[in-house]
C-alpha cells in the first residue's frame, strides 16, 4: 500500500499528489513514469513522474481528472492509501551533451515537462521553456518554471495571461528570429506535439515528444502501447515514452488512443448518475 | 486385482453449451470414489517409466497406491516431497507427452490418469486440511528470486525449505506470472494460485509485488543489498507481431494484452474497471495453448464467431489435444492451413476483416515439421472485428540490458551452464527466460534444479 502524503489542487481539474514510494523515489528520473492502481478492482493507469524527493522517499504526480480512474484518485485525500504504485518505468529524458534546448509544455503536460526542464538545466544546458494553457485559470507551475528556465514564455489561447496564442506561435517566432536549439522537447496533448514537430521540421531542429498511448502492464509484455516510429513498431513503455517526433505516426497514435472511448464515456456517465442518485438521497 | 478397464475414469465437466458463457472451471475434478477407482488402474510397475517422464520426478506409483487405499493426506505428502505446486501442474501439464506418455497402461488402452489424480490429491488437501507449511530455521543466507511465475515459485519454495531467507520480486501487482495473467480462470482458478503464494509466505518467503527488476533495482544492486545469489525466472513475456499491414488498427492486440485484461484485470467481470473490446467476430492467429486460451476467452466474452487461424494443419498444432478438443466443443471454428496477409480497417480505423491466404504443407523444415507453402491466388477475407495475435513470445530485454556480463543467445534467452548458472557468478536462471516460451512444468523443473544448485553454490 502507498500513502498519499500531500494533496494540492492546482486548478479546478488538475491535482498534485505526493505519494510515499521509497523504491520509486530512489530511482526516478525525469521523463519516466509510474503506473498506479487504486484498489483491487481498479485499472492500471500510467502517469509521468512530476517530481521526487529521494530523502523523503516520495514521488509527485500531477494529473487531470478526465476519466473514472483519475477522478477516483482525485477523490482521495492526504493519509489515504492506494493499492499499487510501480515505477520508475520507461527510459529517462536524454539530457546529456545538450548546450541549448527548448522545452515545450501544453496544459497538464507542463507537469511532465517541468522535471525534464530541470534535468536539462542541471546537466548544464541553457533552457528555454514555452508553456501553453487554454486560459489564465488553468495555469500551473509558473514559479517552478521560472526557477529553472533561462527564458520562460507563457502563452494562453485567449490571451487572458502571458502572451496570446499557441505554443507553436512562440516557437515559430523564436526559430525565425534565428534562435538555435540542439533539441526541442514537446510534452502535452497529441495534436500539440504533432504541431510542434511540424513547426520545427523546416528548421531541421531535432525534436523529441513524450507519447501517451494506452498501457496495461507498462513493462513490455503486452504491446498495448505500441507506436510506429520511423516505420518500426516500438513499445512506448520500454522503448520510450520519448521518441523522435519527426518519425512518429501521430494519426495512428490518435486512432489507437480512442479504442475504449465509447466505454469510457459510458462508465463516466453511469458513474455521474450513481453520484447524483446518492447525492439526491442525502440532500433531497 | 487391478482395475483392468481400458479407459480412464471420466472426469465430470461443465456442459460445453453452458461453460462457453462463463469463466468457471471447465473440468470439475474427481470425487474420492472416482479417484480411488482410477488409482486402481495403476499396475505399480517395479521400474516405473511414468516417473522418468515427469520433469520433477514425482514418485507416481507410490502416491497412486496411497490414493487407491484412500490415504489422501499421505499421497499429498509423497507428491509435495518433490513437487511444490501439484494443484497447478495437475491442471496445466501436458501429461499426454510427459508422465502419461510413458504409462504401460497406455500401450493397450488409455494410460492411468496421473494428472487428474495429482489434481484430486492437491484439491482434496486444500479443501480438507490446507495446513500451512512450517517455517524452517534460517541459515542466515539471503537469496533473491526475480519473477513469481512457476519457475520462481518453485525455486523460492525449495530454497525456503532449506532455510534460506528468500525474497521474491514480482513486476506486476499480483504474484503468479503466467498462472495469473495468462492461463484463464476456467482452466486454473486464481484462488488456487493465491493459496500457493500464501503457502510460500508461510514458509517465510517475502513476496514483493510492483518491483520491476531492471528498473527499480538492478541485479547488481540486489547483491549490494546483501543477497548472496539471484535466481532469474522472468519468463518470456515479450509478444511477437507479424509485421503485416493493418496491425496497428483498433481491434488488433497481442494475446498477452487480451489475456492480461481478461484474467489479471478481470475485464470479464462488470465490477472491475479495466475495459476490454466488445467483439462480434474474432480471429485468433496461432495454434498454441495461448491461442486456444485467447479464443475460448473471446467466446466467453460474448463473440458470436471465434476463428483459430493457423498456417499449418490441425495435427501440427502445438496446443494440447485436450484444449483443442475443448475449444471445438465450445464452438470455436478452426481455419487451418491459412495465413493472414493483411488486416483490413474501416473508415474509423477499426478492424473490419482479415485477409488470409490458403497454405499447403511442403517439405519438412529444420524443426522436422512440414513447412507451410502459400497457394497462389487463394486469398479470402474473414469478416472479423478483432484480431488476437498469439504467435509466441520471447524473453523481455529489461534484465539482460541492465546487467553487465549476462550473456544471451541470439533469441535473447539467458545462457546457463549445467547447474543453471548464468555467465554471471551467483546469478542463476531458469524457465522461459532460458528456454523461450515452453511449459509450466518445465519451468517448475528448472526452478527446482536451480534451487539445488544455489544451495550447493552457497554451501561451498
Amino acid at each position: 500500500m502507498f500513502k498519499i502524503v500531500r494533496k494540492k489542487e492546482l486548478n479546478s481539474s488538475v491535482t498534485l499528489m505526493e505519494i510515499e514510494a521509497p523504491f520509486v523515489a530512489k530511482k526516478a528520473k525525469a521523463g519516466q513514469f509510474i503506473i498506479f492502481r487504486i484498489d483491487e478492482k481498479s485499472e492500471r493507469v500510467p502517469l509521468t513522474i512530476a517530481g521526487y524527493d529521494r530523502e523523503k522517499g516520495t514521488v509527485t504526480i500531477i494529473f487531470q481528472k478526465v476519466g473514472f480512474a483519475t477522478i477516483s484518485l482525485g477523490n482521495l485525500n492526504e493519509g489515504d492509501y492506494i493499492r499499487d504504485f510501480v515505477g520508475p518505468l520507461g527510459k529517462p529524458t536524454a539530457v546529456e551533451g545538450k548546450k541549448r534546448v527548448c522545452v515545450v509544455g501544453g496544459g497538464v503536460g507542463c507537469a511532465i515537462a517541468l522535471p525534464s526542464a530541470q534535468a536539462f538545466k542541471e546537466a548544464g544546458a541553457e533552457v528555454d521553456v514555452i508553456v501553453g494553457f487554454r486560459n489564465k485559470d488553468i495555469v500551473i507551475l509558473e514559479d517552478e518554471f521560472k526557477a529553472c528556465a533561462d527564458n520562460l514564455y507563457l502563452m494562453t489561447d485567449d490571451g487572458s495571461y502571458g502572451e496570446q496564442g499557441f505554443v507553436t506561435v512562440k516557437l515559430q517566432q523564436l526559430l525565425e528570429a534565428g534562435r538555435e536549439y540542439d533539441e526541442v522537447l514537446a510534452i502535452g496533448p497529441v495534436p500539440m506535439m504533432k504541431f510542434v514537430c511540424k513547426t520545427t521540421e523546416p528548421f531541421g531542429v531535432h525534436t523529441m515528444v513524450s507519447l501517451n498511448p494506452i498501457m496495461v502492464d507498462g513493462t513490455g509484455m503486452c504491446g498495448g502501447c505500441r507506436v510506429t516510429v520511423g516505420g518500426e513498431t516500438k513499445f512506448a513503455c520500454v522503448d520510450g515514452p520519448e521518441f523522435d517526433g519527426h518519425k512518429v505516426d501521430f494519426a495512428e497514435l490518435m486512432n489507437r488512443n480512442s479504442v475504449y472511448r465509447d466505454r469510457e464515456a459510458e462508465v463516466s456517465k453511469t458513474h455521474t448518475c450513481r453520484m447524483e442518485t446518492m447525492g439526491k438521497k442525502l440532500i433531497p | 486385482m487391478a482395475n483392468m478397464t481400458l479407459v480412464k475414469t471420466p472426469m465430470p465437466e461443465q456442459d460445453p453449451q453452458v461453460r462457453a458463457h462463463n469463466f468457471e472451471e471447465v473440468a470439475l475434478g474427481y470425487t474420492p470414489e472416482m479417484a480411488m477407482e482410477e488409482a486402481g488402474r495403476c499396475l505399480k510397475c517395479k521400474n516405473p517409466k511414468c516417473v522418468e517422464g515427469c520433469p520433477v520426478n514425482i514418485r507416481i506409483p507410490e502416491f497412486i497406491s496411497l490414493v487407491a487405499e484412500g490415504k489422501f493426506q499421505e499421497a499429498y505428502e509423497v507428491i509435495t516431497s518433490t513437487n511444490s505446486l501439484p494443484a497447478l501442474s495437475g491442471r496445466v501439464c501436458p501429461q499426454e507427452t510427459q508422465c502419461e506418455a510413458r504409462c504401460v497402461r497406455g500401450v493397450k488402452g488409455e494410460p492411468v490418469a496421473i494428472g487428474r489424480l495429482e489434481r484430486f490429491v492437491a484439491d482434496w488437501y486444500r479443501e480438507n486440511v490446507n495446513a500451512m507449511p512450517q517455517k524452517v530455521e534460517s541459515n542466515g543466507k539471503k537469496v533473491a528470486v526475480v519473477g513469481s511465475g512457476p519457475a520462481g515459485l518453485t525455486c523460492a519454495s525449495d530454497l525456503a525449505k532449506k532455510g534460506y531467507e528468500v525474497t521474491l520480486f514480482e513486476a506486476l501487482h499480483t504474484a503468479g506470472g503466467v498462472l495469473v495473467y495468462g492461463i484463464p480462470e476456467f482452466r486454473l482458478p486464481k484462488s488456487i494460485v493465491a493459496n500457493e503464494v500464501k503457502k510460500l509466505e508461510a514458509q517465510g518467503v517475502t513476496v514483493m509485488t510492483n518491483m520491476v527488476i531492471g528498473r527499480v533495482l538492478t541485479i547488481d544492486e540486489l547483491f549490494d543489498m546483501g543477497f548472496q545469489a539471484v535466481f532469474v525466472g522472468s519468463g518470456a513475456g515479450l509478444p511477437m507481431f507479424m509485421n503485416i499491414p493493418g496491425e496497428s488498427l483498433k481491434g488488433v492486440m497481442s494475446a498477452n494484452e487480451y489475456l492480461t485484461r481478461t484474467n489479471l484485470m478481470k475485464a470479464y467481470d462488470a465490477d472491475y474497471d479495466t475495459p476490454i473490446i466488445q467483439s462480434k467476430a474474432v480471429a485468433v492467429v496461432g495454434g498454441g495453448n495461448v491461442a486456444m486460451d485467447g479464443a475460448r476467452c473471446a467466446m466467453r466474452l460474448g463473440a458470436e464467431h471465434v476463428y483459430i487461424v493457423y498456417r499449418r494443419g490441425e495435427a501440427e498444432m502445438p496446443a494440447r489435444k485436450e484444449e483443442q478438443h475443448h475449444a471445438k466443443e465450445e464452438g470455436i471454428e478452426f481455419k487451418t492451413l491459412c495465413n493472414p496477409v493483411e488486416i483490413l480497417g474501416d473508415e474509423n480505423g477499426r478492424v473490419c476483416g482479415i485477409k488470409c491466404i490458403r497454405m499447403e504443407l511442403g517439405e519438412p523444415d529444420a524443426s522436422g515439421r512440414r513447412r507451410p507453402v502459400e497457394i497462389p491466388g487463394s486469398e479470402f477475407v474473414l469478416d472479423v472485428d478483432t484480431v488476437i495475435m498469439a504467435l509466441g513470445t520471447s524473453p523481455n530485454p529489461l534484465i539482460r540490458s541492465t546487467t553487465p556480463g549476462l550473456e544471451t543467445n541470439r533469441k535473447g534467452c539467458l545462457i546457463v551452464n549445467e547447474d543453471e548458472m548464468t555467465t554471471r557468478e551467483g546469478v542463476f536462471a531458469g524457465g522461459d527466460a532460458v528456454t523461450g516460451a515452453a511449459t509450466v512444468i518445465l519451468a517448475m523443473g528448472a526452478g527446482k534444479k536451480a534451487a539445488a544448485s544455489i544451495d550447493a553454490y552457497l554451501s561451498k
